[in-house]
């Protein structure tokens, strides 16, 4: 299990994916927004999005955990 | 002369026009959000109006209670700053219509100038060059991808009413522009209300040069000298310096022309910047955009001319005749380094509270800051904390004060970029003054 955390303070703008989807290393998971800025979270190896601990509106700090990946 | 000005605006520009609002015997107002009332502008202002919760679009974009809070506090003018609604026509109407006094250009300037591809037209028609681009917004992928044909490519993708850099894009083939465009047409929609895309032609090794313009009562327009903001992360600016080291005086003396010539083609009034792109091989340029507002990077020009550019704007609003001269010679070199709540090497955005916060003294230095120790850098806005501006009497006296002035700024408890600072001002091509908008991307390459 692949564990995909915060890298900063932001509010969650999009999920892009729902547990049990298929990723790609790099495809987006979800996009975060901070600052007036747009910043992707990526995932950082294939396989299946197994939990998913964020919802679009939330506010989250450093390390807090987005999502979950099984690898493939 | 109206004896309030409300400051429609936040942090370090809104402390920045209070300073001037009251050194001219004006009541200044300050409106903030639930986050920002600990700020120092919030104390600074002889008034202060809580417009409500953290969220832009709760406080500092809501036209309504803006307009409540002048009426409140019994304002006589408004000025907005940069950023916010300080290039909405509407707003600036709203004002009017209130009986107030906007210090900035007539909404309709504001409008005309607002629509990239309406702005660009206009300047070809008034002789200013411009990029080979699109003449129609583009709104659909087929559009984007006959344009870059006509256009050829590297092309620049950019929302046709978007502005700060968000969702521009370089493509340099089909599936780049494809992939481009939808982030252009994504952010487009949501900041700006509409999928309406702009494609131009992209400067490899271009620099960014703007002409600050100030546009009197009378219909005359003057040219206050030229800015390089060629230092961009993101398509932001990062540093920025006048006189441009990459302009020879020549190739200045027709931009000037050019961005009085612009000026007087919109009937501007206020302050203004015509924004370019030179290609610094050829000494030539095109015109890029039009900002109808004061730009956070006016210190730099305000440092060589002396010119205090809040001053003017206020004077050319309330009708009165402006100080500023009509031919100003730059005097020394200026350079300001953006301190933003990021991290140096990857640029995200790491708010939280200030620990630390030692701001450096000395000849010839100025900071422009939104903080003081023990606020908190929030994630809700953007992350400029401080403008670190430096003057000396050439350029390199102007590097070793910005370096000594790096190094004495004290940041702790949000990240900040004052390593990167320190890492732009000893690398070699900044350093020489041969750089271009590829400057950072090379850095981190």
């Amino acid at each position: 299990m692949a564990e995909v955390r915060a890298e900063m303070v932001a509010n969650v703008w999009k999920v892009v994916v729902a547990e049990g989807d298929a990723v790609n290393e790099g495809d987006t998971l979800v996009i975060l927004e901070s600052m007036k800025m747009e910043i992707p979270v990526l995932a950082e190896d294939s396989g299946v999005v197994a939990g998913l601990k964020v919802a679009e509106g939330d506010v989250i700090q450093e390390g807090d955990l987005i999502a979950v990946i099984d690898p493939s | 002369m109206f004896d309030s000005v409300l400051v429609a605006n936040r942090g370090e520009i809104a402390r920045r026009i209070i300073r001037t609002v009251k050194a001219m015997g004006l009541r200044a107002i300050a409106v903030h959000s639930e986050a920002d009332a600990d700020l120092p502008f919030v104390a600074e202002a002889d008034d202060a109006y809580a417009l409500g919760p953290a969220a832009p679009a709760h406080s500092y974009l809501d036209i309504a209670k803006v307009l409540e809070a002048c009426r409140a506090t019994g304002a006589r003018a408004v000025h907005p700053g940069y950023g916010f609604l300080a290039e909405n026509a509407a707003f600036a109407r709203a004002v009017g219509e209130a009986g107030l006094v906007w210090i900035g250009p007539s909404p309709d300037a504001i409008a005309r100038m607002g629509d990239k591809i309406n702005a660009r037209n206009l300047m070809e028609s008034a002789g200013v060059p411009v990029a080979a681009g699109t003449r129609e917004p583009v709104t659909d992928r087929d559009g984007a991808l006959a344009a870059a044909a006509l256009i050829g490519y590297p092309v620049m993708v950019k929302a046709a009413g978007g502005g700060g850099g968000i969702g521009m894009g370089v493509a340099r083939d089909d599936a780049a522009l494809v992939r481009a465009f939808d982030t252009a047409a994504r952010a487009a929609e949501r900041f700006g209300g509409g999928a309406a895309i702009l494609l131009e032609r992209f400067v490899e090794r271009a620099r960014h040069v703007e002409v600050q313009i100030l546009g009197l009562a009378d219909g005359t327009v003057l040219a206050l000298g030229e800015r390089d903001c060629s230092v961009q992360r993101r398509h932001q600016k990062v540093a920025e310096e006048a006189p441009s080291p990459g302009v020879t005086p020549e190739l200045r003396a027709r931009m000037l022309a050019a961005a009085v010539r612009a000026g007087e083609a919109v009937g501007y009034r206020g302050a203004g910047t015509v924004e370019c792109l030179v290609d610094a091989d050829r000494q030539d340029f095109v015109f890029l955009e039009m900002n109808t507002r004061l730009q956070v990077e006016h210190p730099v020009t305000e440092l060589v001319t002396g010119v205090d550019l809040v001053e003017q704007q206020l004077l050319v609003a309330a009708g009165e005749p402006v100080t500023a001269g009509g031919a100003v010679e730059p005097r020394g070199h200026a350079i300001e380094l953006r301190v933003y709540a990021e991290d140096s090497r990857r640029f995200l955005p790491g708010p939280g509270k200030i620990d630390v916060w030692e701001e450096p003294v000395g000849p010839g230095i100025r900071l422009d800051s939104g903080y003081v120790a023990g606020n908190t850098v929030t994630p809700f806005y953007d992350p400029l904390m401080a403008k670190l501006c430096v003057h000396g009497a050439d350029r390199a006296q102007a590097l070793d004060r910005a370096r000594a002035a790096v190094a004495a700024f004290r940041v702790e408890g949000p990240k900040s970029n004052l390593a990167f600072c320190a890492e732009l001002l000893d690398n070699a091509e900044f350093a020489a003054g041969d750089y271009d908008t590829g400057l950072v991307a090379r850095m981190r390459a």
